[in-house]
């Protein structure tokens, strides 16, 4: 080909139209390249109140919401929360259940958040570290306190105050759930340690644990004894350390998502650690897979509705988070979602709905397994980097 | 020839342009931006930005960290491949020689499993596997396994899956290559007193040559840096590098790490692949 490029008749021309083009399309890129990573790229983080939208809501009676999957009660059953919304404000609700996973989603949001253009949202979930994460960078709307009364009045006491946001300035719990160990009771006697399953010969390689670093790491801090809402680069490094054991060792056979819950109903894995929603589903089929508060305590997290920079229906979202926080729609979620009601007095109206889950500890736990639980101390940009650095060394990400 | 191809010339990069703009477009900038990241300053996030140093440290920490995953992809890869290369000649073989009218059936067939997604194709292979499962069990039976072995979370279920997923990749180039074989060629060899089996070495094995080495191409890329097999059907003791650079870049936001580490796979890979391909004698295939 070279050859024939040469060839004196067209190739001069044709080389130098090529060359043309080519300087032009540089030229034209490093125009653009601006924009791309060529030398630097600027921070992240943004100020929310520049980034604000015109709110809208008042016009245009309209919400986007993404959520995670199964996390509401379907349409299609009489009295559902989103058609009672719909209907005592008026507002169509336009709901995806598009977020599968926090760092994912926040790959997908961080171009658009990160140099504040809108995402086309109006409210996302995303998990208490996510949360925090988003907030540091700028990323969220400030809710108005006048909007949401219900969420002030009643929030559960145990998800106030958390370091990040302690005076909900910026999220308002969807759901939460506690983190602790399920085992197969016919398989195996009861395991009543995470200890155990780091040590316990008789379930080698039958054991799982999440991939979701802060709750597997607040377990792994506590048992070389340090505190997860507060502990030290030495207590990781222990903590890490132990892990890394448990795993080369083949006592640990895998870390997984939510498809642990296929695992230990198909008897692959004996006890894993578990979340306690889907130890509820998985006991509907199966009521030898038990739920158990290991002896280092249980992890307490929540998914979080936030406002997201660029929101144009701001208002009409806090009319959403507001109606959630009445105590009768949140317990006809409850009912249907499983994981801890974030709001108090839903359990009374359980009652009315479900009386068989008046008394389920897993979704109104008593005040006993809430004084076991902990609260994960939030990172910061480097020790996010180390420390993920670090567990997805150990668990093979 | 040559005369022809100047005749084309014109006609020829004119039809070029779409395809070299679709590249310039997706594979020259995301490509530059994949080796700018590869360059940043390690000390910087997303919080405060990233800058250019042209930390080239990147690569031997990146190369010091993870060369045992690297190193596992290349031999996984490789054993998947050659794994293949011998259970997708044989059907290859039958399909292009002897399924008669069979044949076209018999190439859906081969293309039928990717109308599943390829999580729920290796999702099934956990039933399969399964420590209760049959084929646990049966090897337990004829202490191919001890009695607590299993095979989920070991090598054996990771590069069955890689197997398993990138067989088609294999089957196909090497049934357009064996179907395009003139059958006379291999008549004359038997006339020639040739064994049938002195016949396939000199003969068919020759004139498949082209589709071994497209097939192996298509194979071993893929699987090299595959991470669900690995994620779905394996341990942490399995780790290969594709999981090791989607977790540095999802859940670390180590972006100049994560692509160094790509970088490096990348020159690997295309450097055995020229090693590969001038070994095999087919350079006019790149």
């Amino acid at each position: 080909m070279a050859r024939d490029v040469r060839s004196p008749r067209s190739g001069l021309t044709r080389r130098g139209v090529l060359r043309g083009a080519g300087g032009l399309a540089l030229g034209g890129l490093s125009i653009a390249a601006l924009d791309l990573p060529f030398f630097d790229v600027a921070g992240a983080q943004q100020n929310p109140l520049d980034c604000r939208a015109r709110d809208v809501s008042a016009t245009d009676k309209s919400v986007v919401i993404s959520n995670w999957p199964g996390y509401i009660d379907p349409r299609k059953g009489a009295g559902n929360t989103r058609d009672r919304f719909e209907q005592q404000t008026g507002v169509a609700v336009e709901y995806t259940d598009d977020v599968n996973d926090n760092s994912e989603f926040y790959a997908k949001v961080k171009n658009q958040l990160g140099s504040c253009e809108p995402v086309g949202r109006d409210l996302m979930v995303l998990t208490d570290w996510m949360a925090a994460r988003m907030i540091g960078l700028g990323w969220v709307q400030p809710l108005d306190a006048a909007r949401v009364p219900h969420l002030r009045k009643n929030l559960i006491k145990p998800l106030q105050d958390k370091q990040w946001d302690p005076k909900l300035d910026y999220h308002a719990p969807w759901q939460s759930g506690l983190t602790g160990i399920a085992y197969n009771a016919a398989k195996t006697g009861e395991v009543k340690s995470f200890t155990e399953l780091l040590d316990n010969k008789d379930l080698k390689g039958r054991v799982t644990m999440l991939s979701e670093m802060r709750d597997t790491m607040g377990f792994m801090l506590k048992v070389v004894g340090a505190e997860p809402h507060s502990f030290t680069a030495d207590d990781w490094a222990n903590a890490i350390d132990r892990l890394r054991g448990a795993v080369s060792s083949g006592q640990i056979r895998a870390f997984t998502g939510n498809e642990y819950t296929q695992d230990l109903a198909a008897g692959n894995v004996v006890a894993c650690e578990a979340w306690s929603g889907d130890v509820i589903q998985l006991q509907f089929d199966n009521p030898d897979i038990k739920f158990v508060t290991p002896e280092e305590g249980l992890s307490l997290w929540s998914d979080n509705m936030l406002i997201p920079n660029g929101a144009e229906h701001q208002t009409n979202a806090e009319k959403w988070i507001d109606f959630y926080y009445e105590p009768r729609n949140a317990a006809k979620l409850a009912a249907w979602v499983n994981y801890i009601c974030p709001v108090a007095g839903a359990q009374q109206e359980m009652e009315k709905i479900d009386p068989s889950l008046v008394d389920n500890l897993l979704i109104f736990p008593d005040d006993a397994t809430l004084a076991q639980t902990w609260d994960f101390m939030p990172l910061d940009d480097r020790q996010q980097i180390a420390y993920e650095g670090d567990w997805s060394d150990v668990t093979g990400g | 020839m040559s005369e022809t191809v100047r005749k084309r010339g014109r006609l020829g990069y004119l039809l070029l342009f779409p395809a070299l703009a679709w590249l310039g477009l997706f594979f020259v900038v995301p490509l530059y931006s994949l080796v700018a990241t590869s360059l940043f300053d390690p000390a910087g996030s997303d919080f405060r930005g990233y800058t250019m140093s042209w930390a080239w440290g990147n690569y031997s920490d990146a190369l010091h960290e993870y060369w045992q995953p690297l190193l596992r992809s290349i031999v996984y890869g490789g054993i998947a491949t050659a794994l293949c290369l011998v259970l997708g000649y044989v059907l290859a073989y039958a399909i292009a020689f002897k399924a008669g009218r069979w044949k076209n059936v018999m190439l859906v067939l081969v293309i039928a499993p990717f109308f599943t997604s390829f999580l729920i194709r290796t999702l099934s292979w956990k039933l399969i596997l399964a420590d209760d499962g049959v084929i646990v069990n049966s090897l337990q039976f004829l202490h191919v396994l001890g009695s607590d072995g299993r095979l989920l979370a070991t090598p054996v279920a990771v590069i069955a899956g890689l197997t398993y997923n990138f067989l088609p990749f294999m089957v196909l180039p090497l049934y357009a290559s064996l179907d395009k074989i003139d059958h006379r060629l291999i008549e004359a060899s038997g006339d020639l007193y040739a064994h049938p089996a002195i016949g396939f070495f000199k003969v068919t094995w020759p004139l498949s040559l082209p589709g071994v080495v497209s097939g192996t191409l298509l194979t071993f890329i893929p699987a090299a840096g595959d991470f669900i097999n690995v994620q779905l059907l394996g341990s942490p003791n399995q780790r290969m590098v594709g999981s090791v650079i989607q977790s540095l870049f999802t859940d670390a936001n180590n972006y100049p790490a994560a692509a160094s580490l790509s970088m490096i796979l990348m020159v690997l890979i295309v450097a055995m692949v020229v090693v590969y391909v001038r070994r095999a004698g087919t350079e006019d295939l790149l």
